[in-house]
Order: C-alpha cells, then sequence, then structure tokens
C-alpha cells in the first residue's frame, strides 16, 4: 500500500502540472516530499508519547520500546524534513538557513527529540531508564507543538503557515496539488510506521530475556 | 557503537544549536530573500537551477533516499549482531 502511494506521489509528482509563482518555479514539486516529512514525523512522535504515558500508566516495558522506537525513525524524518528543506531554501530563498522562525524553532524541537535519545543511553537499569525517559518524552511532545506550529503561525516569515503567508488550506492550494499531496501524505507516513515497527521489532528480539524471563 | 552514535547524536545537536544561535530577525529573511536572489554561480547553483529548478525537487528526494537507506543500514548491521549471539 505504501509502495504503490509513493510510487504515485514520485511518478505523478514530477508529471503534472503545477502552477510556477516567483522564483519556486519547478522546484515547488518539491511539497511532494518536504512536507510528509512532517506528517510522517507528528504522526511517530504522537505514537511515541501515547506510548510513553501509556507505560507510565502500566509499567509495560514493551510500551517503552515501542515509545522509544516511534521517537528513533520520528527523528529520522524530521532530520530527512530538515535537510529537504534546507535544500530547497538554498534555491529559492537564498540561503541554506536562513532567519525563518519556522526553521530555528524545529530545530529546537529536533534538539529536544535527540536529547532524548541521548537521554535514554545514558541509563543502565531499565526500569529508571523507561520511566525517566517516558516522562521526559512527555515535555518534549508539548513543546513539539508550539515550538513547530504556533510560534511560527504567530511571526512574519516566507515559509507557508506563518502570519503572513497561511500555508495550506482549501483557498490556496491547486486541485492538482492536492491530488498528489493527499496520497503523498499517506504514503510517506504509512512508509514512516513499518520502518518504526521493523526498529521495533528489533529492540524486542534484544530484550527479549528481560520481557519475559 | 553505542557510544560512537551518542556521539554522532552529540555532534549534531551542536551543530543544531549553532545553527540556532546564529540567526537574526525573521524581517530580515523577508528583505533578504525579496531583495536579492541567491546568485551565487558556480557549476552546482547552475546544475540546480537549470531546467526551472527541477532538479531541486531531485534532490531533495536523492536526500530522503539517503537518509532512509543509512538507517535501514544500521538496523541491519545491529540485527546482524543480535544474530551472531
Amino acid at each position: 500500500m505504501a509502495v504503490v502511494l509513493l510510487l504515485y506521489v514520485i511518478i505523478g509528482g514530477f508529471l503534472i502540472k503545477v502552477p510556477s509563482i516567483g522564483n519556486n518555479q519547478q522546484a515547488a514539486r518539491s511539497i511532494f516530499f518536504h512536507l510528509p516529512m512532517w506528517m510522517s514525523m507528528y504522526t511517530l512522535f504522537s505514537i511515541s508519547v501515547v506510548n510513553s504515558i501509556w507505560y507510565l500508566s502500566t509499567n509495560d516495558l514493551r510500551r517503552d520500546i515501542r515509545a522509544s522506537s516511534a521517537a528513533s525513525v520520528g527523528v529520522l524524518f524530521g532530520v530527512m524534513g530538515f535537510l529537504t528543506g534546507m535544500l530547497w531554501s538554498t534555491y529559492t530563498w537564498g540561503g541554506t538557513i536562513v532567519n525563518d522562525p519556522k526553521q530555528m524553532t524545529t530545530a529546537i524541537a529536533l534538539a529536544i527529540y535527540m536529547a532524548y535519545l541521548v537521554l535514554r543511553l545514558s541509563f543502565t537499569d531499565l526500569d529508571k531508564r523507561a520511566r525517566v525517559s517516558a516522562i521526559f518524552n512527555v515535555f518534549a511532545f508539548a513543546l513539539l507543538i508550539p515550538l513547530t506550529y504556533i510560534i511560527p503561525r504567530m511571526v512574519e516569515s516566507l515559509h507557508p503557515g506563518s502570519a503572513s503567508s497561511p500555508g495550506f488550506s482549501s483557498q490556496d492550494t491547486a486541485g492538482t496539488i492536492k491530488m498528489v499531496l493527499w496520497p503523498a501524505f499517506i504514503g510517506w507516513t504509512l512508509l514512516g510506521i513499518w520502518i518504526y515497527t521493523l526498529r521495533n521489532r528489533y529492540k524486542r528480539l534484544e530484550l527479549k530475556n528481560i520481557l519475559h524471563g | 557503537m553505542a557510544n560512537r552514535f551518542s556521539f554522532l547524536l552529540l555532534a549534531g545537536l551542536m551543530f543544531l544549536c549553532t545553527a540556532v544561535l546564529g540567526q537574526d530577525t525573521a524581517t530580515r529573511v523577508i528583505d533578504g530573500a525579496t531583495q536579492q536572489q541567491n546568485t551565487e554561480t558556480g557549476p552546482v547553483n547552475e546544475f540546480f537551477r537549470s531546467n526551472s529548478k527541477i532538479y531541486v525537487a531531485v534532490g531533495l528526494l536523492v536526500i530522503i533516499f539517503i537518509c532512509l537507506v543509512l538507517y535501514l543500514v544500521r538496523l541491519d548491521r545491529r540485527l546482524t549482531r543480535l544474530e551472531k549471539e
């Protein structure tokens, strides 16, 4: 399913007609690959925080493994989104890392999640690690939403989805773009979830003796 | 392996921090981007701007592919090590 959707997105994304506005030109097609990265990241971080809360209420280590796997793959997608954004902005905004508030706050949010992964490495006791990192994860998620979604909406920026340029909505996105963009969201998110289950199964295998012993 | 991984993470963290701290106000961006385009020349820049910048989109796809493959290769290596034990 994910593979079929992504094939459609990649082929369709390069073949359909997109409106050429300003200096974006054909680079506007990047939206089919850059935006779904963030959708996928939000989905994975949501999975992560739900599992962290679940762990805190049940003390089931498997929930903690799920949370860490989702956060790890979420960071992967976040980094991919950041790198693709850097390349895109180099040729449309005129700088790899510009003073865009969304770029800055996203960098902070990603740093927080990387800190979560580093924090996990610093414990030897499994239960302690699970509990502390679950609490950290809840705070990280509570910061993620205002940092990447609310603050950029309140300040001026070139980035779509800010105060001066409302992004993705029913009025200002061409129909042909949406026709590819929605399958792109679903396809990339499914791919992310698939990688997350792979990593989750690996981690469970690694801790098999502890979980069932 | 775990040490090397955490080192990489820390390096990435520091890189992001410097990227964030070296910033200015948002209005400057808008001025900068609307008034002056990225006009740097050189073979790489010329290539990305050719054919109406279509290669920017291609480059994005290449970045995503490389990152996914790197992550999966790392997972594969760790799985192999687990199998050997």
